[in-house]
């Protein structure tokens, strides 16, 4: 089993499914060196430049562009660059692209995976740091999912580019480096949680590089001699309902964490769905850490005001086990 | 004389399409006004119907349409089922889209129609995607976009227009210009020289056309199609008409002058040009006659056909949505 970054997990699974199905192609900027991130690396020297094509900035066109070509048979694979870019082709992911299907009554599909890189990145500040996977979560046609590891980037981007619906494919650019083991024949069934791992005090869900920290505040409450349970989503729609009420139902304490800003995040969503299917087994109150509501800075010091935390999430079981007793 | 007299079949068919966009869209306004069973908006195109018959007369089934708000014409004629239209401007079971889309999502993937839009400038850059995937996949389909004056304002209409020309891909660009966006005049909200200037500002060719000549359009899309099937680069048509109706049928489009519609109408509706032009071809008053009587009973009758249909089921408000995450499983 091979081990790999985060970012050439993606690279093989983009090879393998390309040279598995020549309908397969990128679209985006700076494809033909590379990618911005190096996540396209070598791919134009094996497919060539119609299929890892590079695009004028205009990312409407792109996202377009890629509508219409999946609509009469290939499947593309968008590259926003950063996730803040794509807002410049919401008219076409969000109007056309998740509606086509349905207003044409079946008639058409748009299997394509829009890959946006979001998350806070150093000193990146507002307009290149944003988390909107609750935006997107809210749209009707489109699946949403966020890999936190190599292993899921692999799995998780080969499942989206088989996938018939359109895929929204927020990784973090934060782990890029991140390295971990990937083992090419795991499939990923979109819609399951994976619990990274087992307890029995507290369930702490979350997503993206949030469920990174998680795992830290796991290994730091266990010496506490807390038993947390790390519930990494991984897709947001279809989200696992089950996993998370079933955790609950053990646990009775409920942690929520997500980089992206709390009012209206999704967080909320898992929060009212526990309150309103399993509100009778919570031993405690429930606590849900997202950023303020606040802009990302550029300042060191000023963009970690709004960072959550692995000691947050510790903090945060903490109270909801103090406060049932 | 025109080329009617040289090829009178092709002219004869071009007046017979735009009979039926004719009698369709009427028996549609009808629907809405007086039957009350339109429940959306339409936008008609009314005196603007020598656009889609002479365009469509050239292209095949395969190749790729398309269209705006203002697209009953060209759905029509690129070969869409005039039932299946007015089931749809309905809401009804065996609409093109199954009563989900009306009038301004109307496709028909069958006939390669890939679907009216309701947003302004929309289709621009997914028309290039398409031609980009004839490209990609190596097949020789074109693919004609049609849009409106309104729309040249839009950002899509650079960036779609930039990218097939980079791409060099198989698409023919239309603007329709009827001289309206909405309630105003597109004149006055438009800098330079408009829709040709900008398309040739990109490096595209570019013809602008009397549209509504019937003959010169067919004349001119069966030139530029024959460019674009040999591989020639993206191109541009400008075809200059005007909207008889108002912005939608409700639209009484009382900020133009009042007899402005009925000089129009004079001076070039498109469907009187064409029969005189074939009638001094020698075609008889009484085949002119049955060219309009067929297509008004042909319309007449699918308009009752589509009134006794049924809405669709409940359920389909669930279906086609996604399948991974589908309401049909998901709903709360
Ligand atoms: C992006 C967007 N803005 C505004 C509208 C509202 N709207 C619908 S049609 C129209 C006028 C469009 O004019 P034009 O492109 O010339 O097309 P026409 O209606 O004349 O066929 C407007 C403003 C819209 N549908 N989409
Ligand atoms: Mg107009």
């Amino acid at each position: 089993m091979p081990t790999l970054s985060y970012r050439d997990a993606s690279l093989a699974a983009i090879q393998h499914s390309m040279r598995e199905d020549s309908t397969v192609w990128c679209v985006g900027e700076d494809l033909g060196r590379g990618g911005v991130f190096g996540q396209y690396k070598g791919l134009r020297e094996e497919f060539g430049e119609a299929r890892i094509s590079d695009a004028p900035i205009s990312e409407a066109a792109i996202m377009g562009a890629a509508f219409g070509a999946a609509m009469i048979g290939t499947r593309p694979i968008v590259e926003m660059r950063f996730s803040d870019f794509a807002l410049c082709a919401t008219d076409e992911l969000v109007n056309q692209i998740a509606k086509a299907r349905f207003m044409f009554g079946g008639q058409s599909r748009a299997p394509m995976v829009i890959r946006k890189p979001m998350g806070l990145w150093r000193s990146s500040a507002a307009q290149h740091s944003q988390s909107l996977e609750s935006w997107y979560a809210h749209i009707p046609g489109l699946v949403v999912v966020c890999p936190g590891t190599p292993q899921d980037n692999y799995s998780m981007l080969m499942a989206a580019i088989a996938c018939d619906d359109p895929v929204v494919y927020l990784e973090h650019k934060g782990i890029w480096d991140l390295e971990g083991d990937v083992d090419f024949s795991k499939k990923y069934e979109f819609g399951k949680a994976e619990i990274r791992r087992e307890g029995s005090d507290v369930t702490i869900v979350s997503w993206s590089n949030t469920a990174n920290l998680a795992m830290e505040a796991a290994e730091a409450l266990s010496n506490q001699g807390v038993s947390a349970e790390i519930i990494d989503l991984r897709s947001l729609w279809p989200w696992d309902k089950e996993a998370v009420l079933k955790s609950v139902a053990k646990t009775g304490h409920l942690v929520v964490a997500h980089e992206s800003v709390a009012v209206g995040g999704f967080g909320a969503e898992i929060v009212a769905t526990v309150a309103e299917k399993a509100g009778h087994t919570l031993k405690g109150p429930v606590r849900r850490l997202g950023a303020p509501r606040s802009l990302v800075s550029y300042a060191p010091n000023l963009e970690d005001m709004l960072r959550v935390t692995s000691e947050m999430m510790v903090t945060a079981a903490q109270e909801t086990l103090k406060k049932a007793s | 004389m025109t080329s009617a007299g040289h090829n009178f079949e092709r002219g004869r068919s071009l007046l017979e399409m735009m009979e039926r966009i004719r009698a369709f869209e009427e028996q549609a306004c009808l629907a809405a006004e007086r039957d009350q069973l339109v429940l959306g908006a339409i936008h008609p195109s009314i005196g603007q119907e020598a656009v889609a018959a002479g365009i469509m007369h050239n292209l095949k089934k395969e190749d790729i349409l398309l269209s705006t708000h203002r697209g009953h014409g060209h759905t029509l004629a690129k070969g869409a089922s005039s039932l299946a239209m007015m089931r749809e401007l309905l809401g009804r079971e065996g609409g093109c889209c199954g009563g989900k889309g009306g009038s301004m999502h109307i496709a028909d993937f069958d006939v390669g129609m890939l679907g009216a839009n309701g947003v302004v400038g929309a289709n621009i850059t997914i028309a290039a995607g398409a031609a980009h995937a004839i490209k990609l996949l190596g097949d020789n389909r074109i693919v004609v976009d049609i849009f409106g004056d309104g729309a040249i304002n839009r950002g899509p209409f650079l960036e779609g227009m930039n990218w097939a020309v980079v791409f060099k891909l198989p698409i023919l660009f239309v603007c329709e210009d009827n001289q309206y966006s909405a309630t105003t005049r597109t004149a006055s909200m438009t800098a330079g020289d408009g829709a040709a200037t900008r398309a040739v500002s990109l490096g595209m060719r570019s013809t602008t056309v009397d549209g509504n000549d019937v003959e010169a359009i067919a004349d001119t899309a069966a030139d530029i199609a024959a460019r674009l099937r040999a591989g020639g680069p993206p191109e541009f048509l400008h075809a200059k008409t005007y909207r008889r109706t108002g912005h939608t049928s409700f639209d009484p489009a009382t900020y133009r002058p009042a007899n402005e519609a009925t000089e129009e109408e004079k001076r070039s509706d498109p469907i009187k040009r064409q029969r005189a032009i074939l009638q001094t071809a020698g075609m008889s008053e009484a085949d002119t006659q049955s060219l309009h009587q067929s297509a008004q009973k042909e319309m007449i009758d699918i308009l009752k056909e589509a009134a006794n249909t049924p809405f669709p089921a409940d359920a389909t408000a669930f279906n086609d949505v996604q399948d991974i995450g589908s309401p049909a499983v998901e709903a709360y």
